[in-house]
């Protein structure tokens, strides 16, 4: 390792906690709930996989794109049961039941799943790389990563800006009440922003499951990074979320070259130092609380 | 002429007040009468009972909802660690010391965590904990990791098993009482009428001088102590200082969070309620603690949902009782004349 492969590996690693992000800011975003359960969830998606590759007797990969489909199903329906009763003035359910959420998800997968450690096999491009010059090798599969994130955000972006249904999320998001004389329903808006946000975070988990080993406990630092890409970033701002993906992976990746096991240390510091001396993130534009 | 009288007692908290005090009193005295068995399982109830009303008091009544306590317990245990077993200094001595350490720490945090808001704010705070437990891993005398010991050579020299046994209880039970009874004073207090009037309405308040954030700032700081207090008394207790024990986002904000979403935040009798079914639940499903966490946990994230002010909010719903002397009542007296 030297500086310019950990510069290299930390933006690459930007791209999957962008994806991270991008659920966790589109939840924000149109219906302003912070889901605390969000890590937890790429977990939960990451062992799905793994049984539904084994009970359907394929690869990971073809799984994850049905555990996706559930994970959305699972985003819909729990949206319009349980936390569509928690939209309001006063976030303090929302965000306390989906703490809740999280922690049951992590027990229920220890009690099913034991505490060893997995991973998912994304194939022969996990380990393929290239090599960009002596001391520089690219790994095929963190590119992958990363070019999912820039096209996810990239169709986010004209889904929101160019379709009727992304007018109808910007417009709940906005102002629900007027939304909801124009004749949309708000309810049904907020199902869907959450059954994007949870695809997205099982796409995000069968990502890190093919990086790195994880176990039910590793939701929770996910959620960490997601959000420290979100802030860094800037609340509001889709493409910011990359760039904050990035500053964080870039710190980590850092980090580590400074000395190896300071990569969460570091990360989490600069996330502070964003914190403190630039509150509204890198491209934020401020947010009504 | 009528006159006016702002009252503060009513029978009912008159009575329920005696009650938790006798409730106390008898329990001082518990290591003389009781079984040790039941003792041990006391010293959890009485410390998670101190958590919960901290907890409450800030999430319920202040309004910041922290998912980052952990911290102050972890910061509180390695504090105890370097006091007692590092220095000549009493262990229980140490409590009130690690609880400074706590809330002059938690200045600097609220000046970057009050950036945030609601769930950020949440999350926020879990980071901050989260850099404090990857510090102390930094830190070589502190082991780096490795399990810390509170040895009878050191920290407890001059300490019988028994004497050690009794005196944390004794400190158990002041915790629990003090957190009850800082909670009730802080509620009775000016800074309780803050609370309360930004509570019914935030622009009214500031238009009256009202400064919310140097309200939370004081109430944040007494939470960080006296949660600190509590964290170096549980490690008084398991005598070994674990990093990842210390800082459990589980076992020092999850399961506390349960206990008063369940009881019933922003009551201030909704952490006994939650503690009482706690100590039932855990009685019942003993060692089982992944399951302890999944029952608590399913059953808070529905009660957030559905009853968002826990069982004392579906018992105020049915008759509206105050336990303790908190609410301010305007009594006219009619005169005749």
């Amino acid at each position: 390792m030297n500086w310019g492969n950990a510069l290299i590996q930390g933006i690459l690693l930007g791209g999957l906690y962008a994806i991270f992000a991008t659920g966790l800011s589109l939840a924000f975003g149109v219906m302003r709930f912070v889901n605390l359960a969000h890590g937890d969830l790429a977990i939960l998606a990451g062992y799905l996989t793994l049984s539904t590759a084994t009970t359907a007797g394929v690869s990971h990969s073809v799984a994850i794109i049905l555990v996706v489909v559930i994970m959305a199903l699972i985003g819909f329906l729990g949206q319009r049961i349980l936390f569509n009763r928690t939209i309001g003035p006063d976030p303090l359910s929302g965000i306390l039941c989906s703490f809740g959420l999280g922690v049951v998800i992590q027990n229920v997968l220890l009690e099913r799943y034991s505490a060893t450690d997995r991973f998912l096999d994304a194939g022969k491009i996990e380990t393929d790389s290239f090599q960009l010059n002596d001391s520089i090798s690219v790994g095929i599969f963190p590119l992958l990563t990363f070019a999912f994130a820039v096209l996810l955000l990239g169709v986010l972006q004209i889904f929101l800006s160019r379709t009727r249904l992304g007018r109808a999320f910007r417009a709940t998001a906005d102002d629900p009440r007027t939304a909801q004389l124009m004749g949309i329903n708000d309810k049904q808006i907020y199902g869907l922003a959450m059954a994007i946000a949870f695809a997205t975070v099982g796409v995000a988990g069968y990502f890190l499951g093919a990086r790195e080993t994880f176990a039910p406990s590793s939701g929770p630092s996910q959620l960490l990074f997601g959000f420290e890409a979100v802030v860094i970033g800037g609340l509001g701002s889709l493409w910011g979320t990359l760039v904050g993906g990035i500053v964080l992976g870039v710190s980590q990746t850092l980090g580590n070259q400074l000395s190896v096991g300071l990569n969460l240390l570091v990360g989490h510091i600069v996330f502070l130092l964003v914190l403190t001396f630039r509150p509204k993130g890198l491209f934020g534009t401020g947010v009504r609380s | 002429m009528s006159t006016f009288q702002l009252v503060r007692t009513s029978r009912v908290s008159r009575i329920g007040t005696t009650a938790v005090g006798l409730l106390f009193l008898g329990l001082a005295f518990y290591p003389l009468y009781g079984n040790d068995r039941t003792q041990v399982t006391l010293v959890e109830v009485l410390t998670y009972l101190s958590l919960a009303m901290m907890w409450n008091l800030l999430a319920g009544y202040a309004g910041l909802v922290s998912v980052g306590q952990q911290g102050f317990v972890g910061i509180a245990a390695y504090s105890l660690f370097v006091f007692a077993e590092l220095n000549p200094i009493d262990p229980f001595l140490s409590i009130p010391l690690a609880a400074l350490v706590c809330a002059a720490i938690s200045v600097p945090v609220a000046l970057l965590v009050f950036r945030l808001k609601g769930g950020y704010f949440a999350i926020g705070t879990w980071v901050v904990a989260e850099v404090f437990r990857l510090l102390t891993l930094e830190i070589n005398p502190l082991g780096a990791g490795s399990v810390q010991s509170l040895t009878t050579k050191n920290a407890f020299s001059g300490y019988s098993v028994e004497i050690r046994r009794d005196l944390i209880f004794f400190a158990a039970w002041v915790l629990a009482i003090g957190s009850v009874a800082v909670t009730i004073g802080v509620l009775r207090s000016r800074l309780g009428l803050a609370l309360q009037a930004v509570r019914d309405n935030a622009e009214g308040a500031r238009g009256l001088g009202v400064s919310l954030t140097r309200v939370r700032m004081t109430i944040w700081m007494l939470v960080a102590g006296w949660t600190g207090a509590t964290g170096a008394l549980i490690h008084i207790n398991s005598a070994t200082v674990t990093n990842r024990d210390a800082f459990s986002v589980a076992s020092w904000t999850a399961l506390v969070v349960f206990i008063v979403i369940i009881g019933g935040v922003g009551s201030t009798i909704g952490p006994f309620i939650g503690v009482g079914i706690y100590w039932v639940i855990t009685e019942q499903l003993q060692k089982q603690t992944t399951w302890r966490f999944i029952t608590l946990g399913s059953i808070a994230a529905v009660m957030a949902v559905v009853a968002p002010k826990g069982v004392a909010g579906i018992i105020q719903r049915w008759r509206k009782i105050e336990i303790f002397p908190i609410e301010r009542r305007l009594k006219v007296n009619e005169q005749a004349d």
